[in-house]
């Protein structure tokens, strides 16, 4: 019997709101315990700050330029790598529960299998898709043919209308406002919190390890669909935190006019999305101007995503006491992570895009080792401060199971400490862009190196290719002042663009193609 | 500022004589033959109805049959559709193999996106369904 694996994601969170990386909004005391546990990474970056792309990285160990996901909307390839499959290939039962998003989500034909998956139970047809034997998957609401879906219009038809209404009539990401605010994507929803997505994707974990044999090695990929937009935890739940309570958050300036400054300090697609005239990507709602963003809209996003991550945290601590009752919390490695971050405010901006700062790219990652594999007792907890990516996953996964990591995996596995990491070299970590989208095109090549956050644009509709960022994290921990155009980093800037391209991974042979918006 | 007007186009060559390929895609009865996710589609004079795999009926108008031109164009007219255009064009290459383009307009932009894909997806299954290959 070996150790077994879960994975335990959520969407679009950000590091600081996890209390043990020093947030102060949510309780976390699960995450936090793990972490008292194992392994905190300080610098976990996502390969992509969207979800396709992302959760492809984490299945597959490859670089989005690799695996070919380059944006939302964009398949999988059905024979794509998995490490789900190396994992069930070596014996270990596997499943995804939640959220999984391989595959897009506009799909009025059901030809993708991940969607026509709910017609047909929650085994794949051929026993396994993707590696996984059991897929039951959820989104951010009773939207699509997904099993929570199903499952919310067959048991409560009641709360179908509860849920934020995420895609307005033009099917764009609805701007309508809602909440005490009126801000986008936020909706009071009277939701029961028991039939709310995140205690049916941890019920329905719960439900899956239960149907195992005690000896069975498994690995769960746990997918919480929160706190991605949109912002509408059960009602019930809000007493928690009251919004008008909630501090600003550090990297919004109240000020007007110092937000401007700084968004005109980076390359001009920064701004043009800021007043409006510029829509790069589908992830944000094309008819919201983030210039109206108010503090407290800001506020209220922000203290009901805070309920949201606390759900999560609760949610876990069920699972992971059903893990404890089933005798296997000695042989349980945990990973808990995200797929990519959330501006929240940041600049005065909400949701995700081409902008690759902290707030979407500085992710939680935890690790607590199996404590059955701690060699003479309980190890000290860690803090790994060096740069590590969502591409490390798979080979951690792979390394856990004992099982040499596949040379196609471009990762390496995590390390336990910073000793661990600088003697196998996690000094650098990429991050990339790509984007289409009815004519406006955008490309990024970030790296996090050392104390430097380097951003290098490709040629697009709003760049010429000139253009980048540059940030010192430690005297500028929210990249306000963008340090590309200053003559005295020219020496500094030039040696990082220089390893950031020398770096680049390798590119699939055969581009793919956009095939739905989302 | 938001493309309410979305346009897409992909394309397929074939090594078969053009006319192979119109033989199918000039069908208006023949769509689920090749459109993965179309489940059937009834034809009423210059009417389609198709049902998609998710149960979604979708009513269509025939504008243009051109068995000259090789010419396909249809308007999807369910209520989802502000504006909606698709257009197939099978080009004789004078050299054994056939172009088959895939044009779509639509408002909703995004429905521009989803039937563009689903289409980009019909024209792959046309080599297994047809027994030719893609041009290389």
């Amino acid at each position: 019997m070996g150790r077994k694996i879960l994975l335990v994601t959520t969407d679009q969170q950000r590091y600081d709101t996890l209390a043990c990386n020093g947030g102060t909004l949510s309780r976390t005391p699960v995450v936090d315990g793990l972490a008292a546990e194992g392994v905190r990474f300080d610098r976990a970056h996502p390969q992509s700050v969207v979800c396709m792309p992302s959760r492809s990285t984490i299945l597959t160990g490859q670089h989005p330029s690799t695996h070919g996901v380059f944006m939302n909307g964009v398949p999988l390839p059905e024979d794509a790598p998995s490490v789900a499959e190396v994992l069930r290939g070596s014996g270990y039962r596997t499943a995804l529960v939640g959220k999984a998003h391989f595959e897009p989500y506009f799909d009025p034909f059901l030809r993708f299998e991940e969607n026509a998956l709910s017609t047909n139970g929650t085994t794949p047809h051929g026993g396994s898709r993707r590696g996984f034997e059991h897929l039951e998957t959820a989104s951010h609401g009773a939207m699509g043919p997904l099993h929570y879906s199903q499952w919310l219009i067959k048991n409560h038809p009641e709360a179908l209308g509860m849920y934020c209404r995420a895609i307005d009539d033009s099917l764009q990401v609805s701007a309508q406002p809602g909440g005490d605010t009126g801000a986008p994507q936020v909706k009071v929803n009277p939701i029961d919190r028991g039939i709310y997505h995140t205690d049916w994707v941890a019920d329905r974990t719960i439900a899956w390890l239960d149907s195992l044999d005690a000896d069975d090695d498994w690995f769960c990929w746990m997918s919480f669909p929160d706190p991605h937009h949109p912002w509408d935890p059960p009602e019930s739940e809000m007493g928690r935190i009251d919004w008008r309570e909630v501090p600003l958050p550090a990297g919004y300036p109240e000020d007007q006019a110092t937000r401007e400054d700084i968004i005109d300090g980076k390359p001009r697609h920064w701004r043009a999305w800021y007043d409006g005239t510029l829509v790069s990507n589908y992830e944000a709602p094309a008819d919201w101007v983030p210039a109206t963003l108010t503090a407290d809209q800001v506020r209220e996003v922000n203290a009901r995503n805070a309920v949201e991550v606390e759900l999560i945290d609760e949610a876990l601590g069920r699972v992971l006491a059903r893990v404890a009752e089933r005798g296997w919390d000695d042989d349980v490695d945990v990973v808990f992570t995200t797929d990519h971050g959330e501006l929240q405010g940041d600049f005065g901006l909400l949701f995700k895009g081409p902008y690759h700062v902290d707030g979407l790219m500085r992710l939680p990652l935890v690790w607590r080792p199996a404590p059955s594999a701690r060699a003479g007792g309980p190890a000290a907890p860690s803090v790994v401060t060096r740069p590590v990516g969502l591409v490390d996953l798979a080979p951690t996964f792979c390394a856990i199971a004992g099982i040499d990591p596949p040379e196609w995996m471009q990762g390496r596995p995590l390390p336990v400490d910073d000793a661990d990491a600088e003697s196998r070299g996690f000094d650098k970590v990429l991050t990339e862009w790509d984007s289409e989208l009815f004519g406006t095109d955008v490309h990024l090549r970030t790296m996090m190196r050392d104390r430097w956050v380097v951003t290098a644009y490709r040629p697009g509709t709003s760049h010429d290719g000139t253009e980048g960022e540059l940030y010192d994290l430690v005297d500028d921990p929210l990249q306000q002042a963008n340090r590309w155009d200053d003559p005295g980093m020219r020496p500094l800037r030039d040696d990082l663009v220089a390893d950031l391209w020398d770096s680049q991974p390798p590119v699939r042979a055969q581009r793919l193609v956009l095939e739905a918006p989302v | 500022m938001t493309a309410k007007r979305g346009s897409m186009r992909h394309s397929i060559r074939l090594d078969c004589p053009a006319d192979v390929v119109w033989d199918v895609v000039g069908a208006p009865a023949r769509l689920h033959e090749w459109w993965l996710g179309v489940e059937s589609c009834e034809v009423d004079g210059d009417n389609r109805t198709i049902l998609t795999r998710s149960g979604l009926p979708m009513p269509e108008k025939l504008l243009t049959i051109d068995h000259n031109q090789r010419r396909f164009q249809y308007r999807i007219t369910a209520p989802l559709f502000v504006e909606h255009l698709s257009t197939i064009d099978v080009h004789d290459l004078a050299d054994g193999t056939c172009l088959t383009v895939y044009s779509v307009d639509a408002e909703p932009a995004v429905l521009a996106l989803v039937i563009g894909g689903a289409a980009r997806a019909a024209l792959g299954q046309l080599p297994e369904l047809l027994g030719v290959a893609v041009h290389r």
